[in-house]
């Protein structure tokens, strides 16, 4: 790995979601909320859509950290949850990740993640720390 | 509502839930990730999650009108095939924002002695 800066921008990457993948993390997760899979059940409780976990979201942002120095590296991981994923049938939806690195000490380094979908931000104050 | 009287408490399991190397390799395949020795760094939350619903079931929590808020992992280990790992639970805080409760949940998975992750999820209980 080459060794990271403060202030150096990570490589911007694109995770593809779509409602295979929902059902394939229903199933690695145990998480078999309707609200994720059943379209009729989505909109019976007000949504737009079937909507992508929250934790798929951060699973994938998780693998975007586990990029850079091994999924041994990662310390502490944290998001919020600030706007739904919605995933129409028959399609594939973009999930752009993005991060800096804002800190280095004692061997940790921080990384601020950026997480959107379409221009909007779909996960807040997402940062990860790893052991470098 | 959840019981006052229940903050601050901490429910202990009963039965650690094993490891396999089927999971981390299912949970991997989700993500792209193709290192299946070490569990990826979300993959406590399927542990947690299903036990901390479990353990809380009796809190008056009503789990139906969940949403996740938010969620914090703190790995001291990486997970890997054969743990055993036991999960307690611990209400840290709750309380009222514009009618909706906002629960904050601490979750311990320990291998034996060892606590290998700990997870905070804040769950918002729709009004």
């Amino acid at each position: 790995m080459t060794p990271l800066e403060v202030g150096q921008e990570l490589e911007l990457k694109s995770y593809p979601i779509n409602r295979a993948l929902l059902v394939a993390y229903a199933n690695a997760s145990g998480d078999q909320n309707p609200i994720h899979q059943n379209e009729e059940f989505a909109k019976s409780v007000g949504l737009p859509d079937v909507i992508a976990h929250g934790m798929l979201t951060m699973a994938l942002a998780g693998k975007y950290i586990s990029d850079i120095a091994g999924s041994a590296a990662v310390k502490e991981f944290s998001a919020r949850f600030t706007k739904p994923v919605v995933v129409p049938a028959d399609t594939d939806v973009l999930l752009n990740i993005a991060g800096k690195v804002s800190s280095i000490e004692d061997g940790r380094a921080k990384i601020e993640i950026t997480a959107e979908v379409d221009g909007v931000k779909v996960l807040g104050m997402a940062k990860a720390s790893i052991a470098i | 509502m959840l019981n006052a009287e229940i903050i601050g408490r901490t429910f202990p399991g009963a039965t650690p839930t094993l490891v396999t190397q089927e999971a981390i390799s299912t949970f991997a395949a989700v993500v792209g990730e193709s290192n299946t020795q070490v569990a990826p760094p979300t993959f406590a939350i399927s542990i947690t999650l299903d036990q901390s619903q479990k353990l809380l079931q009796d809190s008056g929590l009503d789990w139906t009108r969940v949403v996740h808020g938010d969620q914090r992992f703190e790995i001291f280990r990486p997970i890997v095939a054969g743990d055993t790992l036991l999960c307690s639970s611990t209400i840290e805080s709750a309380r009222v924002m514009a009618g909706n409760e906002i629960v904050s949940v601490r979750s311990d998975l320990h291998f034996g002695a060892e606590l290998v992750a700990s997870t905070w999820s804040t769950l918002v209980v729709r009004a």
